[in-house]
C-alpha cells in the first residue's frame, strides 16, 4: 500500500497505464455522459416551472405568495444543481460543499432576521430627516413623517 | 519545463512518452498523479469557489431580507414598476442557455469539436440576451428616476418639476388635496374623493398619475394603469412622486434592486469572458474525452449565474 | 529517475553541485516571481509579512507614545491624525499580517511536504494568491496619499460612509482584494488536504498542523465571501448612498456590525488556529513526547471551526443588538471556549513526563500556553453579557485581543518560524541569541498588556487620544513594555539575518521531528523529496535517534514496521 509513496517522487508513469481504461468510472463522475433525454427534460420542465411561476404570480394566495414562489425556485434550483451541474453522479462531497454554503447563509439569514425582529419596535416609523429633506410641497403624493412621533 | 537528458536515447516524443512507452497526457499537472486526480482537483476547487459565490450573493440576499421585513408594504408596492413579463422572458433566456452549456459539456466530453463550439456560441447569444434585456429594462428605469437615493426623489425633467411645483389652486385638476397624512389610505379616499367630484377634469388630465384615466377605478389599479400608460407614452408626467399610495422608504426597494440585479450583471459579463475564452480554446481543438475540465468547470459557473437569477427573479418580479 | 538530475538548468552539462535545493535550483529575479513552487511562495509571504509587520509595529509604537501623556505629546500628532494611527496599525496587523501570516507563509511552505505532496494542488492560484496580497497592500499604501482613513480597522458605519477621509475607498478596495487573497489559499489547502494525499497519508495519520490548516481554510472559504460584500455594499454606500446602513435614508447601521462580524469573528479563528497548530507540533517535537489526545485536537480543530460562527454578536452587546440575540450569543460563546480548553490540556499532558529541551521554540511554545489561557479566560469576563456592558470598548478588550491576537497567534507563528528555520534556510539561528529575544518578546509583551487589562478594568476607553491624568501611570508602563517588546523583535530580526550568514549549517533533522519534512534535506529540494520519506505515527518519537555523523536526527527505519506503521 506504500507503492505509490515509494514511486511518487520518481515521476514514474506507470500508473498511467492502469489508469487508461477508466473512462467509465461512475464513482467519481469522470467521464459519465449525462444523456440527450436527461438534459432536454430538465430544460423543459424548467421552462415550465418558469411559466406556472409567472402564472401563479397573478393569483393573490395570501400568506403563502412567498413561500410557494420561492418553493418552485428551489425546486428549479435542486434540477439545475443536481442535473445540469453534474451533483447527482458526482462526489458526495462537492454536494455537501453547496448545501453548507447555504446552511451559513441562511444561519446569518435566521440570526439576523432575529434580531430586526426584536427591535423593531423601537424604530420610528415615518419619513427619515434626509429624506423628508428632499421632499418639498412641491411633491404632494409622497407621505411625511408625524414628527410627533419623535422625542 | 522542459527536460534535459544526458542520454539522447532518452529522448522524450512529442507526446511526452518517455523510453519506457507509458504516456503522459501534455495536459497533466507535473504534481498530479494522474488525469483522474486532475479533474478530481479541479471540481472540488471550482465548487468550493461557487460556495464563494454563494455566500457572496448570500450577503445581499440577507439584506433583502431585512429590508423586507421591516417595509413589507414598500416591497408590494414598489414590484409593480419591474415588468415581470420581461423578467420571466430573461429567466427563460438564462434556463437555454445553462441547457446549451450543459449540452457543450456533453459534446466536450464527446470530443464533437463542431457542435461544442456551436452550443457555446449559443450560450454565448442567451449571455447577450440577458444583457440586451437587462439593458432595456434599467433604461426605463434610470429615465423615470426609479433609482436608488436621494435621486429617486428628484423631478425627471423640467416638466414634471413644473408639475410638482405649481401650487395646487393653479391646476385645472388639483393633484391631492385636503390635509397631508401620514396615514396613505386617508390620502388615497381624498384622492378618490377628487376624482368622483370632478370626473371630466380627471379624464382630460394626462399629467397626474394618481388618476385613472376613466375616473372610475381608483387607487392602485389606477395608478398601476396611468403609470404603464405614461411608460407607453415615453413622457412621466408626474411620475411616482405624485402617488399618494407610495410609501415611505421606496427608494430602498430600488437601491438593492439595483445592487443585486447589477453584481449578478457584472457576474454575467465575466461569464461572458470565461464562455469566449472556452470558445477559442474548443476552436484551437484542446478539448477531447480525454481531457475537457475547462469546460466543465466553465460549466459550472455558469449555471452558478443561472441558478442565482432562479431566486432573484420571484423575489423581485413576483411579489403580489 | 536519471542519474543526472533531469530538472537541473545546465545547457552546458558540466556537473551540478551535489546539494541542489529549492532556493539555488534557478536563479534570477523572474524564476522567483514567476515561480509556482510552494516553498518559494511561502518564503516571498514570509517577507512580505514580515514587513508588514514592521510598518504596523511602527504605528502600534507611534500610538504608545503618543499616548505617554493626556493631551498632545507627539508634536504634529492631534486627535485626528492619532485616530489615523491606530487605525492603520489595525488594518495592516489584521489583514496584511495576522491572517496571512502562519497558512501563506509558513503552511504555503510546510504543508504540501508534511503531506508527502509534490505541490498544492492549484500552483498558479497559489501564486495568484501571493500577488493579490500584494495589491491589497499597495492599495493600503496609496489609501494615505487620498488622505488616509481614521474609521478604526471595523470600517463601523455611518462614520465610514460619511467621513470625508479620502482614503476609505482605497484601502476598502485593498481589503476586498485581500480577501480574495485568503479565500484561494483557503481553497488551494482544502483541495490539497482532500486530493493530494498519497496512498497511506490517511487523515489520522497527518500531523495536527495540517488539520489546523484545513480547518483554517475551511473558515477562510466559508466567512471570507461575507467580508467581500460588506465591503462591497460600504463602498456603494459611499458612492451611490443608498440607505443601506444609513438610518436617515431608512437603513441599518446594526445590519452593517452584524454583516462585518460574520466574517470577523471566524477571521480571528482564521489567525488561531494554525498557531495552534503550530503548537501542536512544537511541543511534541520539543518534549520528544507523543502528542496527548490525537483525535481530541483534531475534532477540537473542525469544532472551533464552526462554532466561530455562532458567536459573532459578542462583539455587538452594546450595539442596540436585541437582549434575545444578547443571550443567545452570550451562551454560544461559553461554549466556544470548550474546544480550546480542551487543547490546552492536551498539551499540558504532552508536556508531562516529557523530556523537555529548552530552546527557543519550546519557549514560545509554553510562552503560548500561558498567554492564550490568560486570552482566552479574559475572553470570558466579555462574553458574559453584564460585565461587558463596562469592559466593552475598553482597554480590556484591548488587552483581550492583543493576548490572543499577538501574544497567541503572533507567538506561535515566530514560535514556529524559529522551529521550521532550518528547514527553510538551511542554516541554524543561534540558540542563546534566540532565548535573549524570547524573553525580551515575552516580558516587554506582559508589561505593555497586563497593564491594559487594569486600565480598562479602571475604565479607560479605547481608540482614545485624550484620557484623565489617574491614567497616565498605566499608560507610561505600558508604552516602556511596548518598547522593551520592540526590542526583542528587533533583536529576533538581527539574529535570524545573521545566521544566513553565517549560522551553522543544519541537517535535515535538527530537533527529532517524526514527520515527512524532516525527512527530506535542509533546504528542501526542488521537487520535495530525493528519497522516499518513511509514512508511520509522525508523534513516535521513539524511533526517531541522534546520528553523530549527520549532526542531527534520523528516523532508525529498522524499527519502524512500514507495513503497520502506528506500530
Amino acid at each position: 500500500m506504500f507503492e505509490a509513496l515509494r514511486e511518487f517522487n520518481t515521476m514514474s508513469h506507470d500508473t498511467t497505464a492502469a489508469h487508461a481504461t477508466h473512462e467509465d468510472h461512475d464513482d467519481h463522475g469522470l467521464g459519465h455522459i449525462v444523456s440527450y433525454g436527461t438534459l432536454f427534460g430538465i430544460g423543459f420542465a424548467l421552462l415550465l416551472m418558469t411559466i406556472v411561476t409567472v402564472a401563479v404570480r397573478y393569483v393573490d394566495a395570501g400568506e403563502l405568495n412567498m413561500p410557494i414562489a420561492l418553493g418552485i425556485a428551489g425546486v428549479k434550483a435542486t434540477l439545475v444543481a443536481l442535473y445540469f451541474m453534474h451533483l447527482r453522479w458526482d462526489r458526495p462531497f462537492n454536494a455537501l460543499v453547496l448545501v453548507g454554503s447555504i446552511a451559513f447563509v441562511v444561519l446569518l439569514m435566521i440570526f439576523v432576521l432575529m434580531d430586526t425582529a426584536q427591535y423593531a419596535p423601537q424604530v420610528f416609523e415615518g419619513n427619515a430627516p434626509k429624506v423628508q429633506e428632499v421632499l418639498t410641497v412641491e411633491a404632494p403624493g409622497a407621505p411625511i413623517a408625524d414628527q410627533s412621533q419623535l422625542p | 519545463m522542459t527536460s534535459i537528458q544526458a542520454n539522447p536515447s532518452d529522448h522524450a516524443d512529442d507526446q511526452g512518452h518517455d523510453d519506457h512507452g507509458h504516456g503522459h497526457d501534455p495536459n497533466l499537472a507535473h504534481h498530479f498523479e494522474s488525469m483522474e486526480q486532475q479533474m478530481d482537483s479541479g471540481k472540488l476547487g471550482m465548487w468550493l469557489f461557487l460556495a464563494t459565490e454563494v455566500l457572496f450573493f448570500g450577503g445581499l440576499f440577507v439584506a433583502y431580507a431585512v429590508l423586507r421585513a421591516r417595509n413589507p408594504e414598500v416591497f408590494s408596492y414598489a414590484s409593480q414598476y419591474l415588468d415581470t413579463i420581461m423578467g420571466g422572458i430573461n429567466t427563460c433566456v438564462l434556463i437555454l442557455s445553462s441547457l446549451t452549456m450543459a449540452l457543450a459539456v456533453r459534446f466536450a466530453q464527446q470530443g464533437r469539436k463542431g457542435l461544442l463550439v456551436l452550443c457555446l456560441w449559443l450560450t454565448m447569444g442567451g449571455a447577450v440576451g440577458f444583457l440586451v434585456i437587462k439593458y432595456f429594462e434599467y433604461s426605463h428605469k434610470i429615465h423615470d428616476h426609479l433609482v436608488w437615493g436621494g435621486t429617486f426623489y428628484e423631478p425627471v425633467d423640467e416638466s414634471q418639476k413644473l408639475l410638482l411645483e405649481t401650487p395646487e389652486e393653479a391646476l385645472d385638476t388639483p393633484l391631492v388635496t385636503g390635509p397631508r397624512e401620514a396615514n396613505a389610505a386617508e390620502a388615497r379616499d381624498i384622492a378618490m374623493s377628487q376624482i368622483v367630484n370632478r370626473p371630466e377634469e380627471a379624464a382630460s388630465s394626462v399629467k397626474t398619475a394618481a388618476l385613472g384615466p376613466a375616473g372610475l377605478s381608483a387607487g392602485p389599479a389606477a395608478a398601476e394603469a396611468a403609470i404603464e400608460e405614461t411608460e407607453s407614452d415615453g413622457h412621466s408626467g408626474a411620475g411616482h412622486l405624485a402617488d399618494p399610495e407610495m410609501p415611505v422608504g421606496t427608494h430602498l426597494f430600488f437601491g438593492i434592486y439595483f445592487c443585486m440585479t447589477g453584481l449578478h450583471g457584472i457576474h454575467v459579463v465575466i461569464g461572458m469572458g470565461v464562455i469566449g475564452w472556452l470558445i477559442w480554446r474548443s476552436q484551437r481543438g484542446d478539448f477531447g474525452p480525454k481531457y475537457n475540465t475547462p469546460v466543465d468547470l466553465g460549466g459550472l459557473y455558469w449555471h452558478i449565474v443561472d441558478l442565482i437569477w432562479i431566486f432573484l427573479f420571484p423575489l423581485f418580479y413576483l411579489i403580489h | 529517475m536519471t542519474t543526472l538530475d533531469a530538472t537541473s538548468p545546465n545547457p552546458s552539462n558540466t556537473p551540478v553541485p551535489p546539494v541542489d535545493n529549492y532556493l539555488t535550483y534557478t536563479r534570477g529575479f523572474l524564476s522567483w516571481a514567476l515561480t509556482l513552487d510552494h516553498k518559494r511562495i511561502g518564503l516571498m509571504y514570509l517577507v512580505a509579512v514580515l514587513g508588514s509587520f514592521l510598518v504596523g509595529g511602527i504605528f502600534a509604537l507611534l500610538v504608545r507614545t503618543e499616548l505617554l501623556t493626556p493631551g498632545a505629546t507627539i508634536p504634529g500628532v492631534d486627535a485626528e491624525v492619532y485616530n489615523q494611527f491606530f487605525t492603520l496599525h489595525g488594518a495592516i496587523m489584521v489583514f496584511l499580517v495576522i491572517i496571512p501570516s502562519i497558512p501563506a507563509a509558513l503552511g504555503n511552505f510546510v504543508l504540501p511536504i508534511m503531506l508527502g505532496a509534490k505541490d498544492v494542488a492549484f500552483p498558479r492560484l497559489n501564486l495568484g494568491s501571493f500577488y493579490l496580497w500584494i495589491i491589497g497592500a499597495v492599495l493600503a499604501v496609496v489609501s494615505l496619499a487620498y488622505g488616509g482613513f481614521d474609521t478604526g480597522w471595523t470600517f463601523y458605519t455611518p462614520y465610514s460612509t460619511t467621513t470625508t477621509t479620502g482614503g476609505v475607498i482605497p484601502v476598502v478596495t485593498g481589503v476586498f482584494i485581500l480577501g480574495f487573497s485568503s479565500i484561494f489559499t483557503g481553497l488551494n489547502f482544502v483541495v490539497t488536504i482532500h486530493k493530494l494525499r498519497p496512498p497511506g497519508m490517511t487523515w489520522f495519520r497527518m500531523p495536527l498542523l495540517l488539520w489546523a490548516l484545513y480547518a483554517t481554510a475551511l473558515i477562510q472559504v466559508l466567512a471570507t465571501p461575507v467580508l467581500g460584500i460588506t465591503l462591497l455594499m460600504l463602498i456603494v454606500e459611499r458612492v451611490f448612498q443608498i440607505g443601506l446602513f444609513d438610518p436617515a435614508m431608512g437603513g441599518d447601521p446594526v445590519l452593517f456590525q452584524h454583516f462585518f462580524w460574520f466574517y470577523s469573528h471566524p477571521a480571528v479563528y482564521i489567525m488561531i488556529l494554525p498557531a495552534m497548530g503550530i503548537i501542536s507540533e512544537i511541543i511534541s517535537v520539543h518534549a520528544h513526547r507523543h502528542i496527548f489526545g490525537y483525535r481530541f485536537i483534531a475534532f477540537s480543530s473542525v469544532a472551533i471551526a464552526i462554532f466561530s460562527f455562532l458567536v459573532w454578536g459578542h462583539h455587538m452587546f452594546t450595539s442596540g443588538q436585541s437582549p434575545l440575540m444578547n443571550v443567545v450569543f452570550s451562551l454560544i460563546t461559553f461554549s466556544v471556549a470548550i474546544p480550546s480548553a480542551i487543547k490546552v490540556f492536551n498539551w499540558m499532558a504532552t508536556l508531562y513526563r516529557g523530556s523537555i529541551s529548552i530552546n527557543t521554540p519550546m519557549l514560545y511554545g509554553l510562552g503560548f500556553i500561558f498567554l492564550f489561557t490568560i486570552g482566552g479566560l479574559t475572553g470570558l469576563h466579555l462574553g458574559t453579557l453584564n460585565t461587558d456592558i463596562h469592559l466593552h470598548d475598553t482597554y480590556f478588550v484591548v488587552a483581550h485581543f492583543h493576548y490572543v491576537m499577538m501574544g497567541s497567534a503572533l507567538i506561535a507563528m515566530i514560535g514556529g518560524l524559529h522551529h521550521w528555520w532550518p528547514k527553510m534556510v538551511g542554516r541554524m539561528y543561534n540558540e542563546k541569541w534566540g532565548i535573549i529575544g524570547f524573553s525580551l518578546v515575552f516580558i516587554g509583551f506582559n508589561v505593555t498588556f497586563f497593564t491594559q487589562f487594569m486600565l480598562g478594568s479602571h475604565g479607560m476607553p479605547r481608540r482614545y487620544y485624550n484620557y484623565q491624568p489617574e491614567f497616565q501611570i498605566y499608560h507610561v508602563i505600558s508604552t516602556i513594555g511596548s518598547y522593551i517588546m520592540a526590542a526583542g523583535f528587533f533583536w529576533t530580526l538581527f539574529y535570524l539575518l545573521q545566521s544566513l550568514f553565517s549560522g551553522v549549517k543544519a541537517p535535515s533533522n535538527p530537533w527529532g521531528g517524526r514527520s515527512l519534512e524532516w525527512q527530506c534535506t535542509s533546504p528542501p529540494p526542488h521537487d520535495n523529496f530525493k528519497t522516499t520519506p518513511s509514512v508511520g505515527d509522525c508523534y513516535d518519537f521513539s524511533v526517531v535517534k541522534w546520528d553523530e555523523e549527520e549532526g542531527g536526527y534520523v528516523v532508525d527505519r529498522s524499527e519502524v514496521d512500514e507495513e503497520r506503521p502506528d506500530h
